[in-house]
């Protein structure tokens, strides 16, 4: 029975590859990652040669490798949504979807075989892009980020949470509108996180819970905030003087709510896609 | 409403052409046959079972219309993934594959990329991935669109060779000039209701055109043709009548001696599928 989600994981892993999905992305990564290095590196020496006292350079350089953390975070993002955008919209505007569905294997295993081919490969992605970006961090500063695996494994839910948001709209519309909603929802998120943040700085609860009701309808961004909140020490934390110091950190509660709107929305698309006409 | 009280029957070993003017609810009908579109009222039913179950499904193939698929597959990947689909063992994959490239004429195609292959090569390919799973019913939509005459002659022999293997063939086309030459029988669909039929393989049955060149008909004599004829049209003496089969003729022919009539010539003629096809489903008024 889990033959045909399998044969479906396969195809989606062998289309990345031969379309050179994955291998554009890895690049633009390692791209980053030098870059990324080349720059700590750099600011690293200078911290150096000005003498500023070891605690400061920490906090400086612990607040840029959240930097670094935050550009893969987007870059992932945006790999779960590009490679997935088109997957059925297109398939079923073109016509492509009607040699499959029609032979024996259901519906929800074709959907399901493409949410975990794309999902294992931003799981790979996620882990190089950590990988990279944790031993930049260790090897140029020598700073080991705290709580790395926690984080990176939030940043994967937040992309998932994107991608399942990206198959669920791809059973309802074309590529471009569901292309268009996607980014929408993420992009509300985004705002609503950081105002979420700017709000709680400036002790402003109406702000706040205006970002916590975002938070709600697209709680992808909230995984971020949470993941960079992981990944600080302590006293990083209840700094409020940069980007990432995470003045309002969502709750645990706010994990489980993001992995019940994963699965509720997962079980959305499969329901929609099964029912649908093709 | 696309389709409503749509009863087909096509027989094991037999070539069903299924036609009907744009708009009258083929592809729809396919589809829901397939499961790919589920009826709004009531149920469909193919090989006895709800249509668009598994179960059924792996008794039938498919070729969609303007076939299409990930381009980046080989022709023997395309196969391979479909035989799979279909639940075939790496070792029968290993005999069909290259056996449905040889069939469908792309063997030395077999490591090319579907996005180098023409428009009548994919439809080739197509073809035999709807025949991987060796079905008992096989959905052919548009099979010979986009294909060169030698091309076609392929497709032909292919879909006669499964008839002769005891397939079902339910072939949606609008080129009636292959139907009439592949089919064994055919029916006319529109505004989604069958509207008439007609078997291809008797020769004896079906409508049939009688133009008679005779002197000293009468008018009564033209009035009493009305009991063979389902159309009289004189134009001078020229006489072109329709009748309901070829088995009426003599009698006809007895019936205009007999009144008298010098008969020239009474050269009987089988409507083609096409005139057929315009008289049963009516000429297109664009609406």
């Amino acid at each position: 029975m889990l033959m045909g989600v399998w044969i479906m994981v396969g195809v989606t892993f062998r289309e990345a590859v031969r379309r050179k999905i994955l291998w554009a992305a890895l690049l633009a990564g390692g791209a980053f990652l030098t870059l990324f290095a080349t720059g700590m590196h750099f600011q690293a020496k200078d911290l150096r040669r000005y003498n500023v006292p070891p605690f400061i350079r920490y906090q400086v350089q612990s607040s840029i490798l959240q930097v670094g953390f935050y550009a893969a975070d987007v870059l992932a993002v945006l790999l779960a949504i590009l490679t997935s955008v088109d997957t059925l919209s297109g398939e079923i505007a073109s016509g492509t979807i009607h040699a499959i569905a029609t032979k024996p294997i259901s519906r929800w295993q074709i959907l399901l075989g493409k949410w975990i081919g794309f999902a294992g490969m931003v799981a790979v992605y996620v882990a190089l892009m950590f990988a990279g970006v944790g031993m930049v961090g260790r090897v140029v500063t020598g700073i080991a980020t705290p709580r790395i695996f926690f984080g990176g494994a939030l940043v994967y839910l937040e992309c998932l949470l994107v991608l399942t948001m990206t198959v669920l709209c791809g059973t309802y519309f074309s590529t471009l509108t569901n292309g268009v909603i996607v980014i929408g929802l993420h992009g509300l998120a985004f705002i609503g996180g950081w105002i979420e943040q700017i709000a709680a700085i400036t002790n402003s609860p109406r702000l706040v819970t205006v970002g916590i009701v975002s938070s709600l309808v697209m709680p992808s961004e909230a995984l971020w905030h949470r993941a960079s909140f992981e990944m600080q020490s302590s006293f990083a934390r209840t700094l409020q003087f940069t980007p990432f110091a995470n003045a309002s950190a969502p709750s645990k509660a706010m994990i489980g709510y993001a992995v019940a709107y994963l699965v509720i929305a997962l079980a959305i698309a499969i329901h929609h896609f099964r029912e649908r006409d093709l | 409403m696309a389709v409503r009280n749509l009863s087909l029957s096509v027989r094991r070993g037999e070539i069903f052409g299924f036609l009907g003017p744009n708009g009258a609810g083929k592809s729809t009908s396919v589809k829901m046959l397939l499961g790919l579109v589920k009826p709004t009222e009531g149920q469909a039913l193919v090989l006895g079972a709800p249509s668009g179950s598994v179960e059924i499904r792996r008794k039938i193939g498919f070729l969609p219309e303007d076939f299409r698929f990930y381009p980046w597959l080989t022709a023997s990947e395309l196969l391979e993934l479909h035989g799979r689909l279909c639940g075939l063992s790496a070792l029968r994959l290993a005999d069909r594959v290259p056996a449905l490239l040889e069939l469908v004429g792309l063997a030395p195609h077999r490591g090319k990329r579907l996005s180098e292959f023409s428009k009548g090569m994919l439809q080739r390919i197509g073809l035999a991935q709807a025949l991987i799973h060796e079905p008992e019913l096989i959905f052919l939509d548009e099979p010979t669109s986009g294909l060169d005459p030698m091309g076609r002659r392929l497709v032909r022999d292919v879909i006669r060779a499964q008839r002769e293997r005891g397939t079902a063939v339910f072939l949606n086309s609008h080129l009636l000039s292959e139907v009439e030459i592949t089919c064994d029988q055919v029916v006319f669909i529109k505004q989604g209701e069958v509207v008439g039929s007609h078997d291809l393989r008797t020769q004896s049955g079906g409508e049939m055109r009688v133009i008679v060149l005779a002197q000293k008909l009468s008018a009564d004599t033209v009035a009493g043709l009305a009991r063979w004829c389902t159309s009289i049209e004189k134009q001078g003496d020229l006489l072109t009548i329709s009748t309901k089969s070829r088995e009426v003729l003599p009698e006809v022919h007895r019936y205009l001696v007999a009144s008298g009539a010098d008969i020239f010539s009474f050269t009987p003629e089988r409507l083609s599928l096409e005139e057929l096809f315009l008289k049963i489903v009516g000429e297109d008024r664009g609406c």
